[in-house]
Protein backbone atom coordinates (compact mmCIF):
# COMPACT_ATOMS: atom_id res chain seq x y z
CA UNK A 1 0.00 0.00 0.00
CA UNK A 2 1.80 3.20 -0.93
CA UNK A 3 0.39 6.03 1.31
CA UNK A 4 -1.87 5.36 4.08
CA UNK A 5 -2.91 5.83 7.27
CA UNK A 6 -0.87 3.50 9.03
CA UNK A 7 2.56 4.81 7.36
CA UNK A 8 1.25 8.39 7.90
CA UNK A 9 0.33 8.80 4.56
CA UNK A 10 3.86 9.07 3.29
CA UNK A 11 5.11 7.20 0.03
CA UNK A 12 8.64 5.97 1.10
CA UNK A 13 10.64 4.00 -1.04
CA UNK A 14 13.27 1.50 -0.62
CA UNK A 15 15.60 2.15 2.88
CA UNK A 16 18.04 1.07 4.92
CA UNK A 17 18.83 0.13 8.82
CA UNK A 18 21.42 2.95 9.88
CA UNK A 19 24.06 0.71 11.90
CA UNK A 20 27.05 1.93 13.59
CA UNK A 21 29.99 0.85 11.11
CA UNK A 22 28.46 3.00 8.66
CA UNK A 23 28.25 5.62 9.85
CA UNK A 24 31.46 7.34 8.80
CA UNK A 25 30.55 6.59 5.28
CA UNK A 26 27.16 8.21 5.60
CA UNK A 27 28.18 11.59 7.21
CA UNK A 28 31.27 12.21 5.01
CA UNK A 29 29.55 10.69 1.81
CA UNK A 30 26.18 11.83 2.05
CA UNK A 31 25.14 8.70 -0.11
CA UNK A 32 21.69 9.13 -1.71
CA UNK A 33 19.49 6.98 0.40
CA UNK A 34 15.48 7.36 0.64
CA UNK A 35 15.08 6.52 4.30
CA UNK A 36 16.94 5.10 7.27
CA UNK A 37 15.44 2.73 9.95
CA UNK A 38 16.52 3.35 13.14
CA UNK A 39 16.48 1.16 16.52
CA UNK A 40 14.63 3.40 18.73
CA UNK A 41 16.35 1.66 21.55
CA UNK A 42 19.93 2.79 20.18
CA UNK A 43 18.78 6.34 20.59
CA UNK A 44 16.26 6.39 23.55
CA UNK A 45 19.86 7.97 25.51
CA UNK A 46 20.01 11.34 27.63
CA UNK A 47 22.43 12.41 25.65
CA UNK A 48 26.38 11.63 24.04
CA UNK A 49 27.38 10.63 20.65
CA UNK A 50 23.97 8.81 19.71
CA UNK A 51 22.08 11.81 19.80
CA UNK A 52 24.73 13.67 17.72
CA UNK A 53 25.09 11.34 14.93
CA UNK A 54 21.30 11.16 14.79
CA UNK A 55 20.64 14.99 14.51
CA UNK A 56 23.69 15.29 12.00
CA UNK A 57 21.53 12.27 10.04
CA UNK A 58 18.15 13.81 10.65
CA UNK A 59 19.65 16.80 8.96
CA UNK A 60 19.81 15.32 6.10
CA UNK A 61 17.79 12.21 5.57
CA UNK A 62 14.17 10.87 6.33
CA UNK A 63 14.09 8.33 9.32
CA UNK A 64 11.69 6.00 10.77
CA UNK A 65 11.53 4.68 14.11
CA UNK A 66 11.81 0.65 14.72
CA UNK A 67 11.93 -0.76 18.22
CA UNK A 68 12.65 -4.20 19.76
CA UNK A 69 11.45 -3.77 23.43
CA UNK A 70 7.95 -2.45 23.60
CA UNK A 71 6.60 -6.14 23.89
CA UNK A 72 2.94 -4.89 22.74
CA UNK A 73 2.16 -8.84 24.02
CA UNK A 74 3.97 -9.15 26.81
CA UNK A 75 1.07 -9.27 29.95
CA UNK A 76 2.66 -6.56 31.89
CA UNK A 77 1.66 -2.56 31.45
CA UNK A 78 4.16 -0.60 29.46
CA UNK A 79 6.94 0.74 31.49
CA UNK A 80 6.64 4.13 31.62
CA UNK A 81 10.26 5.30 31.45
CA UNK A 82 9.90 3.41 28.18
CA UNK A 83 7.19 5.40 27.23
CA UNK A 84 8.23 8.84 27.90
CA UNK A 85 11.58 8.77 26.63
CA UNK A 86 10.10 6.89 23.04
CA UNK A 87 7.99 9.85 22.75
CA UNK A 88 10.74 12.42 23.56
CA UNK A 89 12.25 10.36 20.60
CA UNK A 90 9.45 10.56 18.20
CA UNK A 91 9.30 14.29 18.40
CA UNK A 92 12.53 14.77 17.49
CA UNK A 93 12.62 12.39 15.24
CA UNK A 94 9.68 13.20 13.74
CA UNK A 95 8.85 9.96 12.50
CA UNK A 96 5.93 9.59 10.28
CA UNK A 97 5.04 5.68 11.55
CA UNK A 98 6.42 3.99 14.52
CA UNK A 99 7.18 -0.39 14.17
CA UNK A 100 7.48 -2.61 17.19
CA UNK A 101 6.75 -6.50 17.02
CA UNK A 102 3.99 -8.69 17.24
CA UNK A 103 5.99 -10.57 20.06
CA UNK A 104 6.56 -10.88 23.92
CA UNK A 105 9.45 -10.35 26.17
CA UNK A 106 9.38 -8.65 29.52
CA UNK A 107 7.49 -10.40 32.81
CA UNK A 108 7.43 -8.78 36.14
CA UNK A 109 9.32 -6.45 34.90
CA UNK A 110 11.98 -8.35 33.49
CA UNK A 111 13.45 -8.07 30.09
CA UNK A 112 14.44 -10.99 27.90
CA UNK A 113 15.67 -8.97 24.99
CA UNK A 114 14.25 -11.49 22.72
CA UNK A 115 10.83 -11.42 20.16
CA UNK A 116 9.38 -14.10 21.98
CA UNK A 117 6.18 -15.89 19.81
CA UNK A 118 2.69 -14.86 20.67
CA UNK A 119 0.38 -17.59 21.96
CA UNK A 120 -2.41 -17.20 19.48
CA UNK A 121 -5.63 -16.66 21.25
CA UNK A 122 -8.69 -14.37 21.51
CA UNK A 123 -7.17 -13.32 25.00
CA UNK A 124 -3.93 -12.29 23.84
CA UNK A 125 -5.18 -10.68 21.08
CA UNK A 126 -7.68 -9.00 23.24
CA UNK A 127 -4.95 -7.77 25.33
CA UNK A 128 -2.15 -6.92 22.36
CA UNK A 129 -4.61 -4.50 20.64
CA UNK A 130 -5.21 -2.69 23.99
CA UNK A 131 -1.78 -2.13 24.80
CA UNK A 132 -0.83 -0.92 21.05
CA UNK A 133 -3.68 1.23 21.23
CA UNK A 134 -2.16 2.40 24.71
CA UNK A 135 1.13 3.16 23.47
CA UNK A 136 -0.31 4.61 19.65
CA UNK A 137 -2.75 6.77 21.79
CA UNK A 138 0.60 8.38 24.06
CA UNK A 139 3.08 8.49 21.18
CA UNK A 140 0.28 10.23 19.05
CA UNK A 141 1.92 8.35 15.85
CA UNK A 142 0.65 5.90 13.77
CA UNK A 143 1.92 2.33 14.82
CA UNK A 144 2.41 -0.57 12.55
CA UNK A 145 3.05 -3.85 14.04
CA UNK A 146 5.43 -6.39 12.89
CA UNK A 147 5.25 -10.23 12.26
CA UNK A 148 8.34 -12.35 14.03
CA UNK A 149 10.61 -15.43 13.06
CA UNK A 150 9.70 -18.34 15.33
CA UNK A 151 10.54 -21.44 16.19
CA UNK A 152 8.07 -22.94 18.81
CA UNK A 153 4.20 -22.85 18.69
CA UNK A 154 2.49 -22.79 21.44
CA UNK A 155 -0.77 -26.06 22.34
CA UNK A 156 -3.06 -23.22 23.70
CA UNK A 157 -2.77 -21.59 20.02
CA UNK A 158 -6.50 -21.18 18.94
CA UNK A 159 -5.84 -20.04 15.05
CA UNK A 160 -3.28 -19.39 13.12
CA UNK A 161 -0.49 -16.48 13.34
CA UNK A 162 -1.90 -14.59 10.37
CA UNK A 163 -5.23 -14.70 11.62
CA UNK A 164 -4.09 -13.79 15.07
CA UNK A 165 -2.11 -10.45 13.60
CA UNK A 166 -5.26 -10.11 11.44
CA UNK A 167 -7.03 -9.84 14.70
CA UNK A 168 -4.84 -7.88 16.37
CA UNK A 169 -4.72 -5.15 13.64
CA UNK A 170 -8.36 -5.21 13.48
CA UNK A 171 -9.32 -4.46 17.35
CA UNK A 172 -5.86 -2.00 17.57
CA UNK A 173 -6.90 -0.33 14.01
CA UNK A 174 -3.28 -0.32 13.48
CA UNK A 175 -1.13 -0.98 10.70
CA UNK A 176 1.47 -4.25 9.62
CA UNK A 177 5.16 -3.94 9.05
CA UNK A 178 4.47 -7.20 7.09
CA UNK A 179 8.76 -8.98 7.18
CA UNK A 180 8.24 -11.45 4.34
CA UNK A 181 11.74 -13.05 5.26
CA UNK A 182 10.06 -13.54 8.91
CA UNK A 183 6.85 -15.73 7.33
CA UNK A 184 9.04 -17.61 5.14
CA UNK A 185 11.49 -18.45 8.46
CA UNK A 186 8.03 -19.33 10.58
CA UNK A 187 6.31 -21.18 7.54
CA UNK A 188 9.53 -23.33 7.22
CA UNK A 189 10.21 -23.79 11.23
CA UNK A 190 6.35 -24.49 11.61
CA UNK A 191 5.65 -26.29 8.09
CA UNK A 192 2.65 -23.49 6.73
CA UNK A 193 2.53 -22.06 3.26
CA UNK A 194 4.04 -18.59 3.58
CA UNK A 195 1.71 -17.63 0.86
CA UNK A 196 -1.39 -18.72 2.73
CA UNK A 197 -0.39 -15.81 5.36
CA UNK A 198 0.43 -13.28 2.86
CA UNK A 199 -2.80 -14.00 1.18
CA UNK A 200 -4.41 -13.66 4.37
CA UNK A 201 -3.49 -10.18 6.21
CA UNK A 202 -5.80 -7.24 5.44
CA UNK A 203 -3.08 -5.78 2.57
CA UNK A 204 -4.91 -1.88 3.15
CA UNK A 205 -2.89 -2.25 6.90
CA UNK A 206 0.15 -2.80 5.15
CA UNK A 207 2.28 0.26 5.83
CA UNK A 208 5.86 -1.32 5.30
CA UNK A 209 7.83 -4.37 4.67
CA UNK A 210 11.13 -5.56 5.89
CA UNK A 211 13.28 -8.19 3.95
CA UNK A 212 16.25 -9.91 5.51
CA UNK A 213 18.45 -13.29 4.99
CA UNK A 214 18.26 -16.20 7.01
CA UNK A 215 20.55 -19.35 8.16
CA UNK A 216 19.50 -22.72 6.97
CA UNK A 217 20.22 -25.37 9.82
CA UNK A 218 19.45 -29.17 9.83
CA UNK A 219 16.31 -29.00 11.54
CA UNK A 220 15.49 -25.25 11.81
CA UNK A 221 15.94 -21.74 10.08
CA UNK A 222 17.52 -18.60 12.08
CA UNK A 223 16.39 -15.26 11.46
CA UNK A 224 19.91 -14.49 11.00
CA UNK A 225 20.03 -10.61 9.58
CA UNK A 226 23.72 -11.83 8.15
CA UNK A 227 23.52 -12.15 4.21
CA UNK A 228 21.55 -11.02 1.35
CA UNK A 229 17.85 -11.95 0.87
CA UNK A 230 17.38 -15.35 -0.51
CA UNK A 231 15.45 -15.90 -4.01
CA UNK A 232 12.11 -17.47 -2.36
CA UNK A 233 11.98 -14.34 0.13
CA UNK A 234 12.44 -12.43 -2.67
CA UNK A 235 9.66 -14.17 -4.81
CA UNK A 236 7.34 -13.62 -1.67
CA UNK A 237 8.06 -10.27 -1.23
CA UNK A 238 7.29 -9.71 -4.94
CA UNK A 239 4.00 -11.45 -4.30
CA UNK A 240 3.16 -9.81 -1.22
CA UNK A 241 3.66 -6.34 -3.24
CA UNK A 242 1.63 -7.20 -5.89
CA UNK A 243 -0.96 -7.68 -3.14
CA UNK A 244 -0.14 -4.87 -0.87
CA UNK A 245 1.11 -2.21 -3.39
CA UNK A 246 4.94 -0.84 -3.59
CA UNK A 247 4.82 -0.61 -0.16
CA UNK A 248 8.18 1.30 1.99
CA UNK A 249 10.37 -1.17 1.87
CA UNK A 250 13.54 -1.95 4.07
CA UNK A 251 16.27 -4.44 4.10
CA UNK A 252 17.68 -5.28 7.39
CA UNK A 253 21.59 -6.28 8.10
CA UNK A 254 22.76 -6.26 11.13
CA UNK A 255 25.11 -9.01 11.81
CA UNK A 256 28.59 -9.55 9.87
CA UNK A 257 27.56 -5.98 8.18
CA UNK A 258 29.65 -5.54 5.14
CA UNK A 259 30.13 -2.37 3.56
CA UNK A 260 27.64 0.59 3.47
CA UNK A 261 27.24 -0.19 -0.63
CA UNK A 262 26.63 -4.02 -0.27
CA UNK A 263 24.36 -3.23 2.05
CA UNK A 264 22.21 -0.87 -0.21
CA UNK A 265 22.91 -2.27 -3.29
CA UNK A 266 21.13 -5.45 -1.69
CA UNK A 267 18.37 -3.36 -0.61
CA UNK A 268 17.44 -1.34 -4.13
CA UNK A 269 17.57 -5.13 -5.84
CA UNK A 270 13.61 -4.95 -4.22
CA UNK A 271 13.43 -2.43 -7.06
CA UNK A 272 13.31 -5.11 -9.60
CA UNK A 273 10.51 -6.85 -7.99
CA UNK A 274 8.00 -3.67 -7.63
CA UNK A 275 8.63 -2.68 -11.09
CA UNK A 276 6.87 -6.32 -11.71
CA UNK A 277 3.73 -5.08 -8.93
CA UNK A 278 3.16 -2.02 -10.52
CA UNK A 279 2.35 -3.81 -13.80
CA UNK A 280 -0.40 -5.80 -11.94
CA UNK A 281 -3.89 -5.14 -10.91
CA UNK A 282 -3.97 -4.64 -7.00
CA UNK A 283 -6.15 -6.82 -5.66
CA UNK A 284 -8.49 -5.56 -2.73
CA UNK B 1 24.76 -24.86 37.59
CA UNK B 2 23.98 -21.70 39.85
CA UNK B 3 21.66 -21.56 42.81
CA UNK B 4 21.51 -17.95 43.15
CA UNK B 5 17.72 -17.05 42.83
CA UNK B 6 16.99 -14.30 39.76
CA UNK B 7 15.82 -11.33 41.41
CA UNK B 8 12.22 -9.36 40.54
CA UNK B 9 10.77 -12.65 39.04
CA UNK B 10 7.64 -13.91 40.09
CA UNK B 11 7.69 -17.64 41.00
CA UNK B 12 6.07 -19.46 37.84
CA UNK B 13 3.26 -21.50 38.33
CA UNK B 14 3.19 -25.00 39.04
CA UNK B 15 2.01 -26.17 35.52
CA UNK B 16 1.00 -24.54 31.87
CA UNK B 17 -2.36 -22.99 31.74
CA UNK B 18 -4.41 -25.34 29.45
CA UNK B 19 -6.32 -23.03 28.57
CA UNK B 20 -5.46 -19.08 27.81
CA UNK B 21 -9.38 -16.76 28.97
CA UNK B 22 -7.52 -14.14 30.24
CA UNK B 23 -5.00 -11.85 30.89
CA UNK B 24 -3.88 -13.55 34.22
CA UNK B 25 -3.63 -16.66 32.36
CA UNK B 26 -1.18 -14.85 29.40
CA UNK B 27 0.90 -13.77 32.56
CA UNK B 28 1.02 -16.99 33.87
CA UNK B 29 2.29 -18.57 30.51
CA UNK B 30 4.69 -16.18 29.91
CA UNK B 31 6.25 -16.21 33.65
CA UNK B 32 6.63 -19.81 33.00
CA UNK B 33 8.40 -19.54 30.00
CA UNK B 34 10.78 -16.80 31.29
CA UNK B 35 11.94 -18.41 33.99
CA UNK B 36 13.04 -21.76 31.75
CA UNK B 37 14.42 -19.11 29.38
CA UNK B 38 16.75 -17.78 32.20
CA UNK B 39 17.78 -20.50 33.58
CA UNK B 40 21.24 -21.05 33.00
CA UNK B 41 22.74 -23.25 30.77
CA UNK B 42 24.64 -27.03 31.24
CA UNK B 43 27.89 -27.53 30.85
CA UNK B 44 27.00 -28.39 27.63
CA UNK B 45 24.94 -25.22 26.51
CA UNK B 46 21.55 -27.31 26.39
CA UNK B 47 18.21 -26.25 27.97
CA UNK B 48 18.75 -27.84 31.76
CA UNK B 49 17.34 -31.18 31.95
CA UNK B 50 15.54 -31.22 35.17
CA UNK B 51 12.85 -28.49 36.59
CA UNK B 52 12.79 -26.67 39.83
CA UNK B 53 10.21 -28.93 41.01
CA UNK B 54 11.76 -32.08 40.23
CA UNK B 55 9.98 -33.50 36.71
CA UNK B 56 12.11 -33.68 33.67
CA UNK B 57 12.06 -30.39 31.61
CA UNK B 58 11.13 -32.29 28.62
CA UNK B 59 7.92 -32.63 30.70
CA UNK B 60 7.06 -29.10 31.30
CA UNK B 61 8.11 -28.12 27.95
CA UNK B 62 5.64 -30.64 26.28
CA UNK B 63 2.79 -29.50 28.37
CA UNK B 64 2.59 -25.73 26.58
CA UNK B 65 5.04 -26.32 23.73
CA UNK B 66 4.07 -28.20 20.51
CA UNK B 67 6.90 -30.59 19.32
CA UNK B 68 6.92 -30.87 15.33
CA UNK B 69 8.61 -33.72 12.96
CA UNK B 70 12.26 -32.42 13.52
CA UNK B 71 11.78 -30.87 16.66
CA UNK B 72 10.89 -31.87 20.12
CA UNK B 73 9.37 -29.24 22.76
CA UNK B 74 12.45 -29.52 24.56
CA UNK B 75 14.93 -28.57 21.84
CA UNK B 76 12.55 -25.96 20.57
CA UNK B 77 12.37 -24.31 24.07
CA UNK B 78 15.94 -24.82 24.19
CA UNK B 79 16.71 -22.76 21.15
CA UNK B 80 15.27 -19.64 23.05
CA UNK B 81 17.63 -20.65 25.92
CA UNK B 82 20.04 -20.16 24.18
CA UNK B 83 19.78 -17.55 22.24
CA UNK B 84 18.74 -15.81 25.78
CA UNK B 85 21.86 -16.37 27.16
CA UNK B 86 24.12 -15.98 24.15
CA UNK B 87 23.04 -12.57 23.49
CA UNK B 88 23.89 -11.40 26.79
CA UNK B 89 27.12 -12.92 27.46
CA UNK B 90 27.85 -11.46 24.11
CA UNK B 91 27.08 -7.98 25.48
CA UNK B 92 29.14 -8.29 28.93
CA UNK B 93 31.73 -9.56 27.18
CA UNK B 94 32.27 -6.60 24.84
CA UNK B 95 31.48 -4.17 27.84
CA UNK B 96 33.73 -5.53 29.93
CA UNK B 97 37.30 -5.84 27.87
CA UNK B 98 39.25 -4.98 31.13
CA UNK B 99 37.32 -7.12 33.75
CA UNK B 100 37.51 -10.21 31.11
CA UNK B 101 41.18 -9.55 30.77
CA UNK B 102 42.10 -9.83 34.31
CA UNK B 103 40.02 -12.75 35.36
CA UNK B 104 40.45 -14.54 32.05
CA UNK B 105 37.57 -15.74 29.58
CA UNK B 106 36.52 -18.73 31.58
CA UNK B 107 36.33 -17.29 34.85
CA UNK B 108 34.99 -13.95 33.64
CA UNK B 109 32.24 -16.31 31.70
CA UNK B 110 30.63 -17.80 35.05
CA UNK B 111 30.73 -14.35 36.90
CA UNK B 112 28.63 -13.34 34.28
CA UNK B 113 26.42 -16.07 34.47
CA UNK B 114 25.79 -15.97 37.72
CA UNK B 115 25.18 -11.99 37.55
CA UNK B 116 22.85 -12.79 34.91
CA UNK B 117 21.16 -15.46 36.65
CA UNK B 118 20.73 -13.08 40.30
CA UNK B 119 20.42 -10.12 38.20
CA UNK B 120 18.56 -10.61 34.54
CA UNK B 121 17.93 -7.10 32.79
CA UNK B 122 15.39 -4.74 34.52
CA UNK B 123 15.74 -2.77 31.96
CA UNK B 124 13.77 -2.08 28.48
CA UNK B 125 17.62 -1.14 26.73
CA UNK B 126 20.18 -3.76 26.89
CA UNK B 127 23.21 -0.51 27.58
CA UNK B 128 21.90 -0.91 31.21
CA UNK B 129 22.83 -4.73 31.85
CA UNK B 130 25.80 -3.81 33.29
CA UNK B 131 24.94 -1.70 36.01
CA UNK B 132 24.69 -4.37 39.00
CA UNK B 133 27.60 -5.86 38.13
CA UNK B 134 29.90 -3.99 40.51
CA UNK B 135 27.58 -4.59 43.40
CA UNK B 136 27.18 -8.32 42.76
CA UNK B 137 31.01 -8.84 42.72
CA UNK B 138 31.15 -7.63 46.69
CA UNK B 139 28.26 -9.36 47.59
CA UNK B 140 29.89 -12.95 45.22
CA UNK B 141 33.28 -12.61 46.08
CA UNK B 142 34.79 -15.98 45.88
CA UNK B 143 33.54 -15.25 42.23
CA UNK B 144 36.31 -13.15 41.39
CA UNK B 145 38.97 -13.92 44.25
CA UNK B 146 41.89 -13.49 44.41
CA UNK B 147 41.60 -10.27 42.89
CA UNK B 148 38.12 -9.34 44.35
CA UNK B 149 38.66 -5.76 45.46
CA UNK B 150 40.74 -4.94 41.94
CA UNK B 151 37.73 -6.66 39.79
CA UNK B 152 35.02 -4.61 41.51
CA UNK B 153 38.02 -1.39 40.57
CA UNK B 154 37.65 -2.18 37.26
CA UNK B 155 34.03 -2.80 36.88
CA UNK B 156 33.34 0.52 38.44
CA UNK B 157 35.43 2.03 36.20
CA UNK B 158 33.86 0.29 32.71
CA UNK B 159 30.69 1.12 33.82
CA UNK B 160 31.90 4.89 34.08
CA UNK B 161 32.83 4.77 30.54
CA UNK B 162 29.19 3.55 29.55
CA UNK B 163 27.28 6.48 32.04
CA UNK B 164 30.19 9.12 30.00
CA UNK B 165 29.22 7.79 26.70
CA UNK B 166 25.20 8.05 26.75
CA UNK B 167 24.02 10.02 29.89
CA UNK B 168 22.82 13.09 29.70
CA UNK B 169 24.49 16.74 30.27
CA UNK B 170 22.89 19.99 31.50
CA UNK B 171 24.06 23.69 30.24
CA UNK B 172 27.38 24.34 31.65
CA UNK B 173 27.99 27.00 33.91
CA UNK B 174 29.27 30.43 32.78
CA UNK B 175 31.37 33.04 34.21
CA UNK B 176 28.06 35.16 34.81
CA UNK B 177 26.70 32.64 36.71
CA UNK B 178 29.83 32.64 39.23
CA UNK B 179 29.45 36.71 39.29
CA UNK B 180 25.75 36.52 39.67
CA UNK B 181 25.38 34.37 42.90
CA UNK B 182 27.88 35.12 46.19
CA UNK B 183 29.85 31.33 46.47
CA UNK B 184 27.86 31.07 50.12
CA UNK B 185 25.63 30.46 48.27
CA UNK B 186 25.94 29.24 44.80
CA UNK B 187 25.50 25.48 44.61
CA UNK B 188 26.70 23.49 41.72
CA UNK B 189 26.41 20.40 40.34
CA UNK B 190 28.13 18.17 38.24
CA UNK B 191 27.41 16.60 34.79
CA UNK B 192 25.27 13.37 35.38
CA UNK B 193 28.10 12.14 32.36
CA UNK B 194 30.60 12.43 35.10
CA UNK B 195 31.77 9.91 37.22
CA UNK B 196 34.09 10.48 40.04
CA UNK B 197 36.24 7.23 40.97
CA UNK B 198 38.71 7.01 43.95
CA UNK B 199 40.29 3.69 43.06
CA UNK B 200 43.50 1.68 44.42
CA UNK B 201 44.90 0.57 41.50
CA UNK B 202 45.62 2.26 37.69
CA UNK B 203 42.95 0.67 36.28
CA UNK B 204 42.92 3.54 33.69
CA UNK B 205 46.36 2.31 32.06
CA UNK B 206 45.59 -1.09 33.25
CA UNK B 207 41.84 -1.18 30.21
CA UNK B 208 44.23 1.31 27.58
CA UNK B 209 46.73 -1.64 27.48
CA UNK B 210 44.04 -4.39 27.46
CA UNK B 211 42.33 -2.38 24.59
CA UNK B 212 45.54 -1.98 22.94
CA UNK B 213 46.49 -5.23 23.09
CA UNK B 214 43.07 -6.37 21.80
CA UNK B 215 43.16 -4.21 18.72
CA UNK B 216 46.74 -5.15 17.86
CA UNK B 217 45.28 -8.28 17.75
CA UNK B 218 42.48 -7.63 15.97
CA UNK B 219 44.29 -5.75 13.84
CA UNK B 220 47.18 -8.65 12.97
CA UNK B 221 44.51 -11.59 12.58
CA UNK B 222 41.46 -12.42 10.10
CA UNK B 223 40.14 -15.15 12.05
CA UNK B 224 36.98 -14.85 13.66
CA UNK B 225 37.22 -14.67 17.43
CA UNK B 226 39.88 -17.42 17.22
CA UNK B 227 41.53 -17.12 20.44
CA UNK B 228 39.15 -16.49 23.51
CA UNK B 229 42.04 -18.25 25.87
CA UNK B 230 44.72 -15.16 25.57
CA UNK B 231 48.40 -16.94 25.74
CA UNK B 232 50.63 -15.80 28.49
CA UNK B 233 53.03 -14.13 26.59
CA UNK B 234 49.94 -11.50 25.72
CA UNK B 235 48.42 -11.09 28.77
CA UNK B 236 48.57 -7.44 30.33
CA UNK B 237 50.05 -7.61 33.82
CA UNK B 238 47.80 -6.89 36.18
CA UNK B 239 48.18 -2.95 37.57
CA UNK B 240 50.13 -2.51 40.70
CA UNK B 241 48.65 -1.20 43.75
CA UNK B 242 48.57 2.82 43.79
CA UNK B 243 45.96 5.30 44.71
CA UNK B 244 44.71 7.24 41.96
CA UNK B 245 41.28 9.74 41.29
CA UNK B 246 39.76 9.93 37.89
CA UNK B 247 37.25 11.53 36.48
CA UNK B 248 35.34 9.55 33.67
CA UNK B 249 34.07 11.99 31.19
CA UNK B 250 33.05 12.73 27.61
CA UNK B 251 34.58 16.13 25.76
CA UNK B 252 33.15 16.79 22.34
CA UNK B 253 31.21 12.96 22.17
CA UNK B 254 34.28 11.38 23.13
CA UNK B 255 35.21 9.47 26.32
CA UNK B 256 38.62 10.28 28.28
CA UNK B 257 39.70 9.90 31.68
CA UNK B 258 41.35 12.74 33.36
CA UNK B 259 43.38 12.12 36.64
CA UNK B 260 42.57 14.28 39.43
CA UNK B 261 44.78 15.53 42.47
CA UNK B 262 43.16 14.38 45.36
CA UNK B 263 42.17 17.69 46.88
CA UNK B 264 40.48 18.47 43.22
CA UNK B 265 38.97 15.24 43.55
CA UNK B 266 37.23 15.81 47.77
CA UNK B 267 36.36 19.08 46.03
CA UNK B 268 34.44 17.60 42.99
CA UNK B 269 32.88 15.01 45.59
CA UNK B 270 31.61 18.04 47.90
CA UNK B 271 30.24 19.63 44.90
CA UNK B 272 28.53 16.16 43.73
CA UNK B 273 27.02 15.91 47.73
CA UNK B 274 25.13 19.44 46.94
CA UNK B 275 27.16 21.39 49.56
CA UNK B 276 27.55 25.15 48.36
CA UNK B 277 30.75 26.27 46.53
CA UNK B 278 32.63 28.13 49.61
CA UNK B 279 31.71 24.70 51.61
CA UNK B 280 33.07 22.52 48.95
CA UNK B 281 36.10 23.98 48.43
CA UNK B 282 37.05 23.91 52.00
CA UNK B 283 36.88 20.03 51.47
CA UNK B 284 40.01 20.05 49.30
CA UNK B 285 42.00 20.55 52.81
CA UNK B 286 44.15 23.44 54.03
CA UNK B 287 47.48 22.90 51.79
CA UNK B 288 45.48 24.08 48.97
CA UNK B 289 46.32 27.12 47.37
CA UNK B 290 43.65 29.76 46.32
CA UNK B 291 45.43 29.76 43.02
CA UNK B 292 44.93 25.91 42.63
CA UNK B 293 41.54 25.83 43.25
CA UNK B 294 41.31 28.83 40.45
CA UNK B 295 43.09 26.46 37.89
CA UNK B 296 40.84 23.60 38.72
CA UNK B 297 37.93 25.24 38.33
CA UNK B 298 39.00 27.01 35.17
CA UNK B 299 40.17 23.15 34.02
CA UNK B 300 36.33 22.06 35.22
CA UNK B 301 34.19 24.67 33.38
CA UNK B 302 36.60 24.52 30.32
CA UNK B 303 35.42 20.81 30.28
CA UNK B 304 31.82 21.62 30.84
CA UNK B 305 31.61 19.52 33.78
CA UNK B 306 29.94 21.84 36.16
CA UNK B 307 26.27 22.99 35.78
CA UNK B 308 23.90 24.62 38.52
CA UNK B 309 22.08 22.79 40.64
Amino acid sequence: MPANPFNGQTDYGIGIGLRVPHYAHILEQKPVVDWFEIISENFMVDGGRPLEVLDDILEQYRVVQHGVSMYFGSADKPDRTHLKKLKALVKRTKTPWLSDHLCWGSVDGTYTHDLLPMPYTFASAKHTAEKIKMVRDYLEVPICVENVSSYAEFHVSEMTEWEFLTEVVERADCGILLDVNNIYVSAQNHGFNPYAYVNGVPHHRVGQMHVAGHTKFEKYILDTHDHPVLDPVWKLYAHATKLCGVTATLLEWDDKIPSFQEVHDEALKANEFIDGAKQAPRKK
Amino acid sequence: MSRILATGLKAPPPHAPRRLATTADVLKLQRLMTHLLVRPLTKQDGLQPTWIDGRPTAAVAAEFIKSNDRLTSFERLQLYNRMYWFRLLDIMHDDNPGLRALLGEKKFTRLTEAYLAKYPSRSFTLRNLGSRLAQFIREQPRLTAPHTALAHAVTRFEWAQTVAFDEGAHPGLTAADLKRTPPARLKIALQPYLSLLALDWPVDDYVIAVKQRDALRGAASNAVDSARVVPRSRQVARPRRGRIYLGVHRYHHRLFYKRLERPAFLILTALAAGRPLASAVTAGGRGVKPAQVSGWFATWMELGWLCRR
